[in-house]
């Protein structure tokens, strides 16, 4: 019995066991690699992806729970030639060092501005804490995700890049 | 109209009769001592008793200073918000003398004379010694003094007046300090002092009245607190294995044990405390639970137990018991039908059993659900909790770490699941009001803006 999946806006008939964690399905079965494994135990953060517009740990989350639901992972976002506002500030704030916790860390900061657009930084590090970075660019994911907020309310033209 | 004007004014001369019926003296203020004017020894007693007595988790709000107070403590009747006890001289509590302290802790008046709410729980801590009111009158005012001043209460009238606490007093609290027992030895009488006392235990284990106060006759039955149900610390409780004294001081002291999972909700922070105090204070108060529900003596021990899974003792321990489904005769008539259960089996399966039936043990694995209190409780609402909103320690600290399925798991697939739970992990009946619970979980946790997945 094929579940049916909504991710990134598009329905996936999916064959695999049910108990099967999402993460799992996306890169394997679907290889969309964006979400990350780092401990397949929900705590790191690096798989998160966005259900319904809230922040989840795919690799605990078994596909059988998410039928109907709507998915969202960072192919979601937007594209290499036309990054979405998230993406976009990521690369603007060159929030990424190893890289690997970056996915997880949009992922949440998307889900953050759909519901508060315009968050403080301690909002913004309240949210994110569930996703850890072990480079330490902690100051740059922050203003990345600022950035982002700017971007999304559609602000960007008003205000100048700040120089790094 | 003659007839209105004598009424008010009979009410008003009866509401100044008892507000001089109620008043209470100011104390007056004095300068603040110095640090330097208080005995070390009673200092460090001080701060033993401030951590049994939960102190910091009150009176510090949330990312602030220690003991500023200002954290919003919500009741039944409105937000309550705990004061400054730093010795700030202006919104702390630097000009009490220790006579004014005492008496707020054991009386609860304020220097100025006002009422205290209790949702500071001086109904216990009446029963402090004077030494030991003196010991933490030495440790507070020589904490570091910071200027915080606490936010208004939000409550609406007449509660909002303290002369209406007086009311409270004169229905329900006696002003008593602890008489120990001469049937008992110095190690309980020091647990039962500390329990009834500073530790304040029964203001979330014990049932409360309309009016929020303690049912002194269901002393440790079971309360509630901040949407947690603080289990029965009497011969109620619903451990599915019976608690000994060496279990209880093992689990109060590092906030978990491997036959009982590990502390959650409020009482971590109550368990992150008593990893700091005298371990002898911690064994006392173990050996005074353990009496309270049932198990005093070590001879004792497994000789309890006449309900549930642990009453069906025959059992090998940690095997799981024989599945209780429909038809058995015993369900109610919320009994689950077997496509529920097999959803609920099907979600354990995916979501639950590799950390919870997997090979790392307690605290970093999950607790197998034969052994876990919040499946064999009355109430679903601490393993919803706990489902929905994971387990996290402290901020600042090391600890468990259960991720939440909030965002992940529906309502009907959470209910399915906590239906399986139930049947297949114990023998008890069906819970009968998940629903309602979940949605209450599922509020709470967004009103706290809880960012946690």
């Amino acid at each position: 019995m094929a579940l049916i999946l909504n991710i990134n806006g598009h329905p996936h008939e999916i064959a695999t066991d049910p108990h099967t964690p999402l993460l799992y399905v996306l890169r394997n079965d679907l290889r969309l690699n964006a979400a990350k494994f780092g401990c397949g135990l929900g705590q790191c953060g690096a798989c998160t992806v966005v259900i319904d517009g809230d922040p989840v740990f795919s690799c605990v989350v078994p596909i059988m729970l998410l039928q109907g639901r709507k998915i969202v992972t960072v192919e979601g976002l937007g594209t290499v030639e036309a990054p979405g506002p998230v993406q976009q500030a990521f690369i603007e704030k060159q929030a990424a060092q190893c890289g690997y916790c970056i996915p997880g860390m949009m992922m949440r900061a998307y889900a953050l501005l759909l519901k508060m657009p315009d968050p403080s930084p301690e909002h913004i590090r309240a949210a994110l804490e569930p996703n850890l970075c072990r480079c330490g660019t902690h100051m740059r994911i922050v203003a990345a995700v600022a950035r982002a907020g700017e971007l999304m309310r559609g602000s960007a033209q008003a205000i100048e890049p700040k120089s790094r | 109209m003659r007839a209105v004007l004598w009424t008010v004014l009979c009410l008003l001369v009866l509401f100044a009769l008892f507000a001089a019926w109620a008043s209470r003296p100011a104390i007056h203020p004095i300068e603040a001592p110095l640090a330097s004017a208080f005995d070390k020894a009673d200092v460090a007693r001080g701060a033993n008793l401030a951590a049994i007595g939960n102190c910091n988790n009150c009176h510090t709000a949330p990312g602030g200073r220690a003991f500023a107070g200002g954290r919003a403590v919500p009741t039944p009747f409105g937000i309550i918000y705990s004061t400054n006890i730093t010795p700030d001289l202006m919104t702390g509590i630097g000009q009490w003398s220790e006579a004014a302290f005492q008496r707020a802790l054991r009386e609860g008046v304020d220097r100025e004379g006002g009422h205290l709410y209790p949702a500071f729980p001086y109904d216990h801590f009446t029963m402090l010694s004077d030494a030991d009111c003196r010991a933490l009158y030495a440790y507070f005012m020589t904490r570091e003094a910071v200027r915080a001043s606490t936010p208004r209460n939000v409550l609406p009238f007449p509660i909002n007046l303290r002369e209406v606490v007086a009311a409270w007093k004169a229905l329900y609290f006696r002003s008593q300090r602890f008489q120990p027992d001469p049937k008992h030895d110095a190690t309980w009488n020091r647990g039962a002092y500390l329990v009834e006392g500073v530790g304040h235990c029964g203001a979330c284990h014990t049932p409360r009245n309309p009016l929020g106060a303690e049912k002194k006759t269901h002393a440790l039955a079971g309360g509630e607190v901040q949407g947690w149900n603080a289990y029965a610390l009497d011969r109620s409780s619903p451990a599915p294995v019976a608690w000994t004294a060496d279990s209880l001081y093992e689990y109060l002291r590092h906030g978990w044990h491997p036959e009982h999972g590990v502390a959650r909700g409020p009482m971590s922070e109550v368990t992150m405390n008593l990893g700091k105090v005298d371990e002898s204070d911690v064994r006392a108060i173990a050996k005074y639970i353990a009496w309270q529900m049932g198990a005093a003596d070590e001879q004792a021990k497994g000789s309890r137990g006449t309900s549930g899974f642990r009453g069906s003792a025959s059992a090998p321990e940690g095997s799981r018991p024989p599945q209780t489904r429909q038809g058995t005769g015993e369900a109610p008539q919320s009994s689950p039908s077997d496509s529920t259960l097999g959803q609920g089996a099907s979600i354990y399966l995916g979501a639950c059993e590799s950390c919870h039936n997997g090979t790392r043990p307690l605290p970093y694995g999950g607790i197998d659900f034969t052994l876990s209190t919040a499946i064999n409780a009355a109430s679903p609402r601490n393993v919803i909790n706990v489902t929905l909103h994971g387990l996290h320690p402290p901020e600042g600290t090391r600890g468990s770490i259960m991720p939440g399925f909030d965002g992940a798991i529906s309502d009907d697939d959470l209910e399915a699941l906590l239906m399986y739970l139930r049947a297949d992990f114990t023998h008890k009946p069906p819970w009968d009001d998940i629903a309602d619970h979940i949605a209450a979980a599922r509020k709470a946790v967004h009103e706290e803006g809880d960012s946690w997945p």
